[in-house]
């Protein structure tokens, strides 16, 4: 077996970043200035950015709390309050630490709890789950609470679901401005578009290396080093990262490193990672030397769209476009393609208990893309954060099966 | 001789097999698995061999497959059960199959091509509803003795309607039925029916239709009621809580014949 590859180098300067961003934001939070914006993982950052404001993540943080596995421990409390065991438990493990007073920033920066809103900002072309989760702490702090309520489902994205959104954007400009302080400068949200538009760029470039063979990276080296690009595009930090990963990751292609030594089999991953058995999952399908090289969840921070002479427009465009927003035909079609890229022959669905928009097995997809491409697809029962829905046992014995399966059907 | 043997250990059962290269089989055993689970396998090796009469040294290959199959230092490789049922189930009906397993923790459906090629899989989801630890609780809540189901089934005159998913919710409606004055026998059969039910709504059933694992081989009205339920033949191999054993054998042996 060839040895495992070294260490991503660029990981040092991801963990100085990250420290960084949770440092500002804390400093922040407790100077009053700049004023903290709460953003949705795909809500409308760039306008956040453009008016000054230091923005969060929450979803960032759920993840947080997932990998560090604290989320099963603070889950409960949670449902001890109302929200269901069944709704998106990053909001549950979110609102269970924060009425548990912990929070895993604590344990990595020394920060004793998630910088306090001046403003809630949500675009719902995830999920409803994000406005609700939001709306928690616009109670528990009586501070606005904004956002959009986005198109979903859409086949194709029209001009007059681009309009709405775009009027949608407009319409948070009064209350940005009145929390924030700033008034709003077209020409700093042009500058922040372009900017989200390089970070896009350069992580769609990324993820494109890994369609070589061997891949330099895998889906779980992605769901680590996209943090920059959810966090901080629209910043000339996350470009900076990226530079400087593409680089590292252009010479492992020139040296022939590959991600998983030996590789054998190439697989695409549908659905949300499992926060709390990532290692897990890693090393299993290493060992198996079965590569995950491309998935949905990682390509969700690909904004094709962002153009800087057109901000509203390509930002509504941009958070349209995103696959989650999309039907079922244009979801296969999308996956489709990343499969016949990457040289793919099995799809992992992950159906994850509390996110059923990012579940997409369960109106039969994997059958369909089964048959249409001649693909072996599985689908994993588990969850993003709760690992009481998930089983070890059931999950390894299931990934081992379905590599033997591969195995059998290349022979 | 050269022979090969395969270990299936399982939650509830550890079951052994020895195989002649041909693929037939010479000897099988079937224990507890309890907490030790290389001592189980030890045992169960030795229980099949010494049927067999022959030694260990005679073994060319030893696979595990099964729960516990990463902790059973005598075998050379492992494999899913997955792979075992498959390869089983193909041996003795080489044609497109859907094999059917009703393990103690879990059940499976596995779909085989004409080739015997694994092309799909499932596999219960966390829930153990409808595998054989299910019946073992409805047996203990019935304070009924495990082998006595198989016969009351099949004469019940009538059937109890249980709809619940849930093991814990189950119980409690066949102590609503017990209440309406349901017969054991009728409730017995419900229990199968329930199992049957959990199977069919895993995975849809192509080309012939083969069940295995201890719960088919223990009862085997469930394999009739099964039939009725789809309305077409259902094999069974011989000994069919041997299958993951005697697949995992068959592996054996594949892995040591020449390369072509």
């Amino acid at each position: 077996m060839p040895d495992a590859p070294p260490p991503i180098k660029a990981t040092k300067k991801m963990k100085e970043l990250m420290a960084g961003h949770f440092l500002g934001l804390d400093q922040a939070a407790r100077e009053g200035r700049p004023k903290v914006a709460w953003c949705t993982s795909v809500g409308p950052a760039e306008l956040l950015h453009a008016m000054g404001f230091a923005v969060y993540y929450p979803e960032n943080h759920g993840a947080l709390l997932g990998a560090t596995r604290m989320a099963t421990e603070v889950i409960p409390t949670a449902n001890a309050a109302g929200y269901s065991p069944d709704i998106c438990s990053y909001l549950t493990a979110d609102v269970g630490a924060f009425l548990k007073g912990v929070t895993p920033l604590t344990q990595a920066y020394g920060i004793a709890t998630v910088p306090k809103a001046d403003v809630l900002v949500f675009n719902t072309n995830q999920c409803r789950d994000v406005e609700d989760w939001f709306a928690f702490y616009a109670r528990h702090w009586n501070v606005p609470i904004v956002g959009v309520r986005s198109h979903r489902g859409l086949g194709e994205v029209k001009a007059h679901h681009v309009a709405d959104i775009v009027a949608q954007f407009k319409d948070l400009i009064p209350t940005l401005e009145q929390v924030g302080g700033n008034k709003f400068d077209i020409d700093r949200l042009r500058e922040t578009v372009r900017l989200s538009k390089e970070c896009t760029l350069r992580w769609r470039r990324v993820l494109e290396l890994a369609a070589r063979i061997p891949s330099p990276m895998t889906f779980f080296d992605h769901t680590i080093h996209m943090a920059p690009a959810v966090v901080l595009r629209g910043l000339p930090e996350a470009v900076e990262y990226y530079d400087l990963l593409l680089a590292e990751m252009e010479q492992r292609i020139a040296d022939g490193v590959a991600a998983v030594p030996g590789e054998r089999h190439r697989l695409y991953w549908e659905g949300m990672p499992v926060w709390g058995r990532l290692r897990m999952l890693s090393d299993l399908l290493s060992q198996a030397q079965a590569a995950v090289v491309a998935s949905t969840y990682c390509n969700s921070w690909i904004f094709d769209a962002f153009d800087e002479r057109e901000p509203f427009e390509s930002m509504a465009r941009a958070y349209l476009e995103l696959f989650i927003v999309r039907d079922d035909e244009y979801k296969e079609r999308y996956i489709q393609q990343w499969v016949e890229r990457f040289g793919v022959k099995g799809v992992i669905f992950h159906d994850a208990k509390t996110c059923p928009n990012n579940s997409n097995n369960r109106y039969a997809m994997p059958q369909r893309l089964a048959r249409k491409l001649g693909l072996s697809t599985l689908v994993l029962n588990g969850d993003l954060n709760d690992l009481r829905l998930f089983s070890d046992e059931q999950a390894k014995t299931n990934l081992e099966a379905f590599v033997e399966q591969m195995e059998e059907l290349a022979a | 001789m050269k022979l090969a043997a395969g270990i299936d250990i399982g939650a509830a059962a550890t079951k052994a097999a020895v195989l002649d290269p041909m693929g037939r089989l010479l000897g099988g055993a079937v224990l507890r698995t309890g907490v030790d689970f290389a001592l189980a396998g030890a045992r169960a090796l030795d229980e099949a061999l010494a049927q067999a009469g022959a030694r260990p040294e005679e073994l060319t290959a030893v696979f595990a497959c099964g729960y516990g199959r990463k902790n059973l230092p005598l075998a050379n490789e492992t494999r899913t059960e997955i792979a075992a049922h498959a390869a089983a189930a193909y041996h003795f009906f080489p044609r497109a199959l859907t094999v059917i397993d009703i393990g103690g923790q879990d059940n499976k459906i596995i779909k085989v091509n004409a080739q015997g090629q694994r092309i799909d899989f499932k596999m219960n989801r966390k829930c153990a509803a409808g595998t054989g630890a299910f019946l073992e609780e409805m047996a203990l809540r019935l304070d009924l003795p495990l082998e006595r189901m198989d016969s009351l089934a099949r004469q019940a005159e009538d059937e109890a309607r249980l709809g619940a998913f849930c093991t814990v919710f189950t119980a409690t409606e066949v102590l609503g039925r017990i209440r309406e004055g349901a017969p054991l026998a009728a409730l017995v059969k419900g229990l199968f029916r329930s199992v049957i039910k959990r199977v069919l709504e895993m995975d849809s059933i192509q080309g012939a239709v083969v069940m295995t694992g201890g719960v088919v081989a223990h009862n085997p009205y469930l394999v009739e009621m099964m039939a009725q339920e789809l309305g077409r033949e259902v094999l069974t191999p011989p000994q069919p809580q041997l299958a993951g054993a005697i697949g995992a054998a068959l592996l054996a042996l594949r892995s040591r014949e020449p390369a072509r």
